[in-house]
């Protein structure tokens, strides 16, 4: 493993070299070729990975260690990368889902200027989510969790010519920032009590001598670190930027602002999970964070028309809930969530790109409908996510979510509750946005909807193959014995804590519930929304599709008081302090020399008469002086 | 031999005139002409000076020191010379005039 384990994130690495240099040279074929084959490449050395890591409960992580970034006598911080069971499995959606996003793209954007800039832009973003995942060091997950973050910047604001689109850019940015100052502050914090960056060094020590550290330490560490992922991963407070982030190319939306970018808050927290377990306030404020975020965003989803919107407010959502999972301490479920979340929500925006390609750039689902006649493929594929998400027995959403639900359950009741409505919520808007697009006719008579080329379908039956059998892999012990496979193969990594204390029958009755309400949601959905749009909203529905207020309030809140601030800056010290000293400066010094400058009349007698009279003025002075003196 | 009142007051005489030659003249040629009338009146003092010092201390074995001044005048006043001329040569060739005041352009 050690000989190509460096390829992983170089070959992107080159790739985005490659693709971005040669922008104005390469042909698209070869752009594609080089965008694609680089991820494809490490795809395949992540499987190979993936085949030999070491799994299983007492397993160690191998350590391959490059050069040191940093190595003083107080502080080491070595370029080493880490390969266990979880690394492993990122490795494995980063590469796979996005060499499916590539192929879709290199059809999605066929079409664009910046073809060449597009795919060395997703290169770059392939390789700083590996090193994210990669590192074993807090210093090398920070270098990624920024490089992430400027991809992500510079995706949102591809098509940079629309000033909303940068707006958006620039708003995802700054949030992100504002959890990158947690994740700074928090490493500054474990440097000075653990003296070392190293995850394994960090987590040996805590693990050696709990009592070390005292509460609050471990407890404010944990709670910065969970601002940054606020910040990465779109929980509240931090969420709005998320929504927003879909004025980005489709495909962007896929990979970054759903299958890989916001799970990052996810890994990381899992990837810390000894810290965060020893300090459970955290993790009771993670749980709450969590679900409020679920349940907000669940209800905002339900009353979004734009087809793109629905989608990231769903991510959002189900990003909640894998807080909440994780808040629960099922930090497993919440990884299984994010793999078959990864499959079936990138599935669903692809799906969704299909659509708009196929409107020609329509993203309005009110302007949709019937269209499972014209586009047969992603009508089949987009079914099968929707599905998935709403948790149908027998694909992959159902198995993870169901062991989210559990975790939250033994934790805490409550969460469970609002777990639950959020669940079944979720199978609503899905179906809500299904029944609109694809079901009854055509609401807009001017469009020609058209099925999308091969290499946009192609990717969507993987990804719906995936999103059906992804979840056998953790199928619970319920209907298995030995059955989940993702739970042993994680045991290294996340100590598996006691377990759950609910009976089979308990667990029957909870998915049976589940199941009923969700198909009660289903048919609701179907029945209302086919051949119907949502009105003038009123009341708590225009509360919701304004989105909670949650964006005028940060509006008035902060960036108001902002500008005011800085205009009262530009009044007060800028133009009546700073300005009108310098300026005065320049004023005085103008008039002065005018006057001054009356003594160049151009006639050298009269210059040479100036010398000799200062001449003789200074000899006069010197001698002066010098009778005064005596 | 004359006393140093005769040197002073001939080496006066001839600075004055050089020196409102430069003030009042406006051909460039004159001025520097009188430029050098002015150096040579230096040069004149200064030897006077030399010479009354040899004379009146005679501890001294060589009263030359302040001559040997008046040949580093001379040489610079060569070097100008070349200098100043061909500068004014040039500006002949350009304003056909050795007038000083046609050089008014950074009159302020």
């Amino acid at each position: 493993m050690e000989q190509y384990i460096w390829l992983i994130p170089l070959i992107p690495f080159i790739g985005f070299l490659i693709n971005g240099l040669g922008r104005n040279v390469l042909s698209k074929s070869l752009v594609t070729f080089i965008g694609s084959g680089a991820v494809l490449a490490s795809f395949i050395l992540s499987i190979m990975v993936f085949m030999s890591v070491p799994s299983g409960a007492d397993a160690q992580p191998l350590i391959f260690k490059a050069f040191d970034i940093i190595n003083i006598p107080t502080l080491q911080v070595p370029f080493a990368f880490q390969i266990d069971a979880l690394t492993s499995l990122f490795l494995l959606i980063i590469t796979g889902v996005g060499f499916l996003i590539h192929v879709y793209s290199s059809a999605y954007m066929s079409e664009d200027k910046g073809f060449a800039k597009f795919f060395s832009y997703l290169n770059l973003f392939i390789f700083f989510m590996l090193i994210l995942v990669m590192g074993n060091n807090f210093v090398m997950m920070f270098i990624g969790w920024e490089g992430v973050g400027l991809c992500s910047f510079l995706l949102i604001g591809f098509w940079f010519t629309n000033p909303e689109y940068i707006k958006a850019a620039k708003k995802a940015f700054i949030m992100n920032r504002i959890g990158d100052v947690g994740f700074l502050l928090a490493m500054f914090w474990i440097f000075k009590e653990f003296g070392t960056l190293e995850y394994v060094k960090v987590f040996s020590q805590l693990a050696i001598d709990p009592s070390a550290f005292t509460g609050f330490v471990l407890t404010g560490i944990t709670l910065l670190l969970f601002l940054a992922a606020t910040g990465k991963s779109a929980q509240l407070p931090l969420f709005t930027w998320l929504p927003d982030a879909m004025a980005g190319p489709t495909p962007v939306s896929a990979l970054i602002h759903a299958a890989t970018m916001v799970t990052a808050g996810i890994f990381m927290i899992t990837r810390c999970n000894e810290l965060f377990s020893a300090a459970p306030i955290t993790l009771q404020v993670i749980q709450y964070v969590g679900i409020a975020t679920a349940f907000v965003t669940a209800t905002i989803a339900m009353r979004q028309n734009d087809i793109k919107k629905v989608l990231a407010y769903s991510t959002v959502s189900q990003l909640g809930l894998m807080f909440a999972a994780i808040g629960s301490g099922a930090y497993i479920a919440a990884v299984f969530h994010v793999m078959t979340h990864a499959f079936f929500k990138a599935l669903l925006f692809l799906g969704a790109g299909s659509v708009i390609h196929g409107m020609h750039h329509e993203q309005d689902m009110r302007k949709m409908g019937g269209l499972s006649k014209y586009m047969k493929i992603t009508h089949i594929t987009f079914l099968i996510g929707c599905l998935a998400i709403a948790g149908i027995p027998g694909l992959s959403g159902f198995f993870s979510k169901d062991e989210m639900l559990l975790g939250m359950f033994v934790s805490n009741p409550v969460v469970y509750g609002i777990g639950f409505i959020v669940s079944v919520m979720t199978a609503f808007y899905m179906f809500r946005l299904y029944a609109m697009t694809f079901l009854g006719d055509l609401r807009d008579k001017e469009a020609h909807p058209h099925e999308s080329p091969a290499a946009m379908t192609i990717p969507l039956i993987i990804l719906a193959v995936l999103s059906v059998f992804a979840g056998y892999i953790g199928i619970p012990a319920l209907f298995m014995q030995d059955g989940h496979k993702l739970q042993t193969f994680l045991s290294g990594v996340v100590s598996i804590g006691e377990a759950h204390h609910v009976s089979h029958a308990t667990e029957w009755m909870m998915m049976g519930a589940l199941l009923l309400c969700v198909l009660g949601a289903i048919y609701y959905a179907i029945k209302k929304y086919t051949n119907h749009v949502d009105g003038e909203a009123t009341g708590i529905a225009k509360f919701f599709e304004d989105k909670w207020y949650i964006d005028e309030l940060y509006d008035n809140a902060i960036v108001k008081p902002l500008f005011e601030l800085g205009d009262v800056l530009k009044k007060y010290v800028e133009k009546a302090g700073i300005a009108a000293f310098v300026l005065g400066v320049g004023t005085v010094s103008g008039r002065a020399s005018k006057n001054v400058r009356q003594l160049q009349n151009g006639n050298v007698g009269f210059y040479i008469m100036l010398m000799v009279v200062g001449i003789v003025a200074g000899i006069a002075i010197f001698f002066m002086g010098y009778l005064i003196s005596k | 031999m004359l006393p140093i009142s005769y040197y002073i007051t001939l080496s006066l005489i001839l600075f004055g005139i050089g020196m409102a030659g430069v003030m009042l003249r406006r051909n460039a040629i004159v001025i520097f002409m009188c430029i050098e009338l002015m150096l040579n009146s230096v040069n004149l003092l200064l030897v006077a000076f030399s010479k009354m010092h040899y004379h009146a201390n005679s501890v001294l074995e060589k009263g030359t020191d302040a001559q040997l001044l008046v040949f580093f005048i001379m040489v610079v006043a060569a070097a100008e010379v070349a200098v100043g001329l061909s500068v004014i040569i040039l500006l002949f060739r350009k304003v056909y005039s050795v007038d000083i005041n046609v050089l008014n352009r950074l009159k302020g």
